[in-house]
């Protein structure tokens, strides 16, 4: 084939290349603004309490799967991250009852920031299964460490953590005003995962995750990297699990246990791995298929019926659901 | 009586005989998953299911098919092996060559399926199987009685490892195995029906889990969750004594089983958490395990 | 009764029903949520057969109150606390629930304590154990029906020491309720002169108990006392068998044991097991008569806390009838004011902690030899007095006792 037409083939494939993502872009602006939307109008037609429940857990899985879908790490032990976040939030509540909300929320978040500060540290040098099992143990040790603890209140939990005032003056108790606080939580820390995943630190994430030894010659610090996501990921954890401590006013060992962790990884790879929407599509499966099958005739079933879509997604649905009806979508109506 | 850090020496002894008894244990379920790791590349999360399923076919069999104790040794083995070869062929096989952690997720999934299906089926609480006549009562050692039972689990344990590491290690089916895994299409290009002995051991990793089933069975409640409580301390374990090697499974599981007796005896709230404080340090100091090589 | 049956449940279905929708709610009922542990290790405790319990009374009430329905609603707790205090919150929040019933592990009770307070509604408990319940957690809007860990310990822990039984050693579940019933057994072995000579605390749950076993043998303590209830608590008596225990001459006790435990263990290894019940099936025309009917519903025995469910629904529903209000206060006072005669209990009265005192029963576990039917369990050996089984209010910590 001549150069001109190889050219002019290569400056089509690019052009096309670019529409696809500005529709891409879009398409995704159109979803986040249907989504907030529907997000501001939902608690008055369904039980707020329960949105509550799937904005944190979602906030939770978008965390997970930063470390997971951007970075490629796969960590067993980030339930310690969610009880962290959740016990000390409920503690500084508990006992400075005086206190604004936000700070209390803002203690939870930067305690599970150093611990995973710490875990990061101890674990970042091993790989796959390796890194997976230390963040298990150190979880474990935490878990361990809560229910030894006084303070956490041990099987009973942490009780009656006043949902207090938000900068001193909105009054939590009401269960709308805690919703929209709950909502901005969400929305801050799914927008942050947003910025950093399309920042030039994203790409470098991206790079390591396809090709390390490659980003290693190129002179990036692999390992700071890692870290920084891992930090990252079990701050934003931690948020999740303060926030939902403030609206059940209750954080006990279940969040702490591994249990926890195989969950998050579960709405994770339900909805999609490194997705944009998939950990909040996820979240919002397990969630409303937990409560809402539990209380009904099918409730002994739940977990088989999780068990058979998980064991679905991993054989054909790898992408989870997020990234099979996006394949679907750009099939059908390219 | 001698006492050694505050406690008397017959009572650590025993203590430790215990131990020793839990250890073989914890031996005989690692070595399962050391195989299947070792040799098959697969994180098999579905070890503790089959654990349990070995322990419920031993109970159910003789609820309805009246077969004893003895046979049962034989029978949950076999039964649960075949339901492995099952899996490996039917699901595991689909996800050959893809990164390890399809691996994990789908034999994780797996066990929420088996384990959802027997707590619909039988209920969260646990079903009692009554001790063979043969094995009833025990020996007075002086420092302790020990029943004859948990003597009996010492022993088929400790054969049943030993047994195993020497036919992979030393036989030539091991050897097939070994470089079957290493290389498979050389192996195939001699002859070696490799994807028949890929199955054939995870079958195999199966029927070591149901063994440890059937062992369990009269003196622990058998209950559709008494595998997960089980699996993530025998992960430690392998991964402590590093997650290819077999001996060093046997090796590690004897060890933990000392460790959280005396455990038991200094601080026993810590008994089910200790193991996971020795997983974080020996990875600090060996991050391939005891006896494990880097990959 | 079989139409009354019928109608219950049709309430009951429809009751389920309107909660996905969002009508509004109306005050013209009398609404009770069973909440327990419906599929764990607690189960057989209360679990489904408590829920059973709770309809026969509502049936046997006659369905209404003064024209007002009576609408049940129920859910497995799981014996997690936030999953139970989630289901409270949204009873209340929801649908209005006027009482919460059934309630069995500690610490799903204390966090829908919480709850409870905070709308001021009621709870009427009749699974847990802590005596703690009425202590320091006690509360104006929950009331403690059936037994407690004080009323417990005194009773066995008494009639051991009585017989002879001096030197203890303690094995207790590493969690709240372990360590309040270890500290509640502790004060009542020395009040009356003996010693704790050695004590464990095992992880909550455990499986193997064989080391705790041989500590226990090696300490030489004349008693072994399990202070943990459903599956560690027959685990722990398993092993204790396997190890020969009892053969060597030690004597063990069990703090919490339901017959529903003795009936799974079977006799051979719980016989002359010494216990402490607020109630059983076989100790009066009136609890037999009772009891026969629960079993032809559910196909096994009731036990105290079934039959505590029972109780308190009645002596609920009697209290809103009589006031003619469904407010949680006037109701509470009223239930107070009025003695508890039922087949439950004789003479039971209602404390200002929120404790219900009645006569607790020492039993023993029949030998098979004795034991004529597969649940002809128990023989009473005697009643110990309702003012002398439970915590006098002079010791008590409540805040609503000034002391």
């Amino acid at each position: 084939m001549s150069e001109a037409i190889k050219t002019q083939v290569q400056q089509q494939r690019i052009r096309v290349e670019r529409e696809r993502r500005i529709a891409a872009s879009r398409r995704n602006k159109i979803f986040f603004a249907v989504f907030i939307a529907i997000a501001l109008v939902a608690p008055f037609g369904i039980y707020p309490v329960f949105l509550m429940k799937l904005l944190c857990f979602a906030l939770f899985a978008c965390a997970f799967n930063l470390l997971l879908g951007y970075a490629g790490l796969l960590s067993f032990g980030h339930a310690a991250f969610l009880a962290t976040g959740g016990y000390i939030t409920g503690f500084v509540l508990t006992e400075y009852s005086g206190l604004s909300t936000e700070v209390g929320i803002l203690a939870g978040t930067a305690a599970s920031a150093v611990l995973g500060l710490g875990f990061g540290l101890l674990a970042i040098r091993r790989q796959g299964i390796y890194f997976a099992m230390i963040t298990l143990a150190l979880a474990q040790l935490v878990f361990f460490m809560y229910m030894q603890s006084s303070f956490t209140g041990g099987e009973n939990g942490l009780q009656g953590v006043p949902r207090g005032h938000l900068f001193g003056f909105i009054d939590l108790q009401d269960n709308l005003n805690m919703y929209y606080f709950v909502l901005a939580v969400f929305l801050f820390g799914f927008l942050l995962i947003q910025r950093t995943i399309h920042s030039p630190y994203g790409q470098v994430l991206k790079a390591i995750r396809e090709n390390e030894p490659r980003a290693i010659s190129l002179g990036y610090n692999v390992d700071a990297h890692k870290l920084l996501a891992f930090v990252l990921s079990a701050a934003l954890t931690g948020l999740a699990g303060s926030t939902k401590t403030v609206v059940y006013q209750l954080a006990s060992l279940t969040d702490a246990h591994w249990h926890m962790s195989g969950e998050v990884i579960l709405m994770t790879l339900l909805g999609g791995v490194g997705t944009v929407l998939g950990p909040f599509v996820g979240a919002s499966i397990v969630v409303t298929l937990q409560t809402y099958l539990s209380s009904g005739p099918l409730g002994a079933w739940v977990h088989v019926i999780l068990g058979v879509i998980f064991v679905l997604c991993v054989l054909m649905f790898r992408a989870g659901i997020v990234g099979w009806t996006t394949k679907l979508v750009q099939k059908n109506f390219k | 009586m001698m006492i050694l850090f505050g406690v008397p020496l017959s009572v650590l002894l025993g203590q430790l005989l215990l131990g020793l008894i839990n250890g073989a244990f914890y031996a005989l379920l690692s070595l399962g998953l050391a195989i299947i790791f070792g040799l098959l590349r697969i994180i098999n999360f579905a070890h503790g299911a089959l654990y349990m399923l070995g322990a419920f076919v031993t109970v159910l069999s003789l609820q309805y098919l009246g077969i004893n104790y003895w046979f049962a040794l034989f029978l949950a083995p076999l039964t649960v092996g075949l339901i492995g070869m099952a899996i490996e062929k039917g699901l595991l096989r689909r996800i050959v060559g893809e990164d390890h952690l399809y691996g994990l997720l789908l034999t994780f999934g797996l066990a929420l399926i088996i384990e959802g299906l027997f707590v619909k089926l039988f209920g969260v609480s646990g079903s009692s199987y009554p001790m063979p006549d043969a094995l009833k009562g025990g020996f007075n050692l002086g420092f302790m009685f020990l029943p004859k039972y948990r003597a009996w689990v010492i022993v088929a344990a400790l054969v049943v490892c030993f047994v195993t590491w020497y036919m992979i290690e030393r036989t030539r089916l091991g050897s097939y195995l070994r470089a079957g895994t290493e290389n498979p299409k050389l192996m195939q290009a001699f002859g070696i029906n490799v994807p028949l002995l890929i199955t054939l051991t995870y079958g195999y990793g199966a029927a070591l889990a149901a063994f440890a089933g059937v062992l369990a069975a009269p003196i622990y409640p058998v209950s559709p969750g008494m595998g997960a409580n089980l699996l993530i301390v025998v992960f430690a374990v392998v991964v402590i004594g590093g997650m290819g090697s077999i001996m060093g499974a046997i090796i590690t599981g004897l060890l933990m089983g000392l460790i959280e007796g005396l455990t038991k005896v200094f601080y026993p709230e810590a008994a089910n958490t200790v193991v996971f404080l020795v997983m974080v340090l020996v990875l600090l100091v060996r991050p391939a395990g005891l006896f494990g090589k880097e990959t | 009764m079989k139409g009354l049956r019928k109608a219950i449940s049709l309430i009951v279905t429809a009751g389920l029903l309107s909660s996905t929708a969002q009508a509004a709610i109306s005050d013209d009922e009398i609404r009770i949520g069973y909440l327990a542990d419906m599929s764990g290790t607690y189960r057989d405790l209360s679990g489904p057969g408590g829920l059973e319990a709770l309809k026969m009374a509502v049936e046997d009430f006659g369905g209404q109150v003064n024209g007002k329905k009576i609408v049940l609603f129920n859910a497995d707790d799981l014996n997690k606390p936030d999953v139970g205090a989630n289901t409270v919150r949204q009873w209340i929040d929801e649908k209005n629930v006027d009482v919460i019933t059934g309630l069995v592990a500690t610490s799903v009770v204390m966090a829908v304590n919480k709850i409870v307070e905070q709308e001021n509604k009621l709870a009427l408990i009749s699974g847990s154990a802590s005596s703690a319940l009425t202590n320091e957690f006690c509360s104006p809007n929950h009331i403690h029906w059936v037994y407690d860990t004080y009323a417990l310990s005194n009773g066995t822990a008494h009639a051991v020491l009585q017989e002879g039984g001096k030197d203890w050693f303690i094995l207790a579940a590493d969690y709240a309720f372990g360590h309040a019933l270890e500290a509640d057994l502790s004060r009542v072995i020395e009040a009356e002169g003996g010693k704790v000579v050695g004590k464990v605390r095992h992880p909550f749950p455990s499986t193997d108990f064989s080391s705790y076993i041989l500590q226990a043998q090696g300490s030489g303590a004349e008693v072994v006392a399990l202070a943990n209830a459903g599956a560690d608590m027959v685990n722990a008596l398993q092993t204790a068998s396997q190890f020969g225990l009892t053969q060597s001459g030690q004597k063990l006790a069990g703090m919490v044991v339901f017959l529903n435990d003795v009936h799974s263990m079977g006799l051979d290894v719980t016989q002359g097991l010494m216990l402490t019940t607020g109630w059983y099936w076989d100790m009066n025309d009136e609890t037999r008569a009772w009891a026969q009917r629960y079993y032809e519903r559910v196909g096994r025995m009731p036990g105290m806390a079934q039959a505590g469910v029972y109780s308190s629904t009645l002596h609920y529903l009697n209290a809103v009838k009589e006031t003619g209000s469904d407010e949680t206060q006037v109701v509470r006072t009223q239930m107070m004011g009025t003695p508890i005669n039922d087949m439950f209990a004789k003479n039971g009265t209602l404390r200002e902690d929120g404790r219900m005192v009645h006569d607790m029963y020492l039993a023993q576990v029949k030998t098979p030899a004795e034991s004529k039917s597969e649940w002809d369990l128990y023989k009473i050996l005697r009643t110990i007095p309702g003012d002398q089984a439970y915590r006098p209010l002079a010791d008590s910590q409540c805040k609503l006792i000034n002391n």
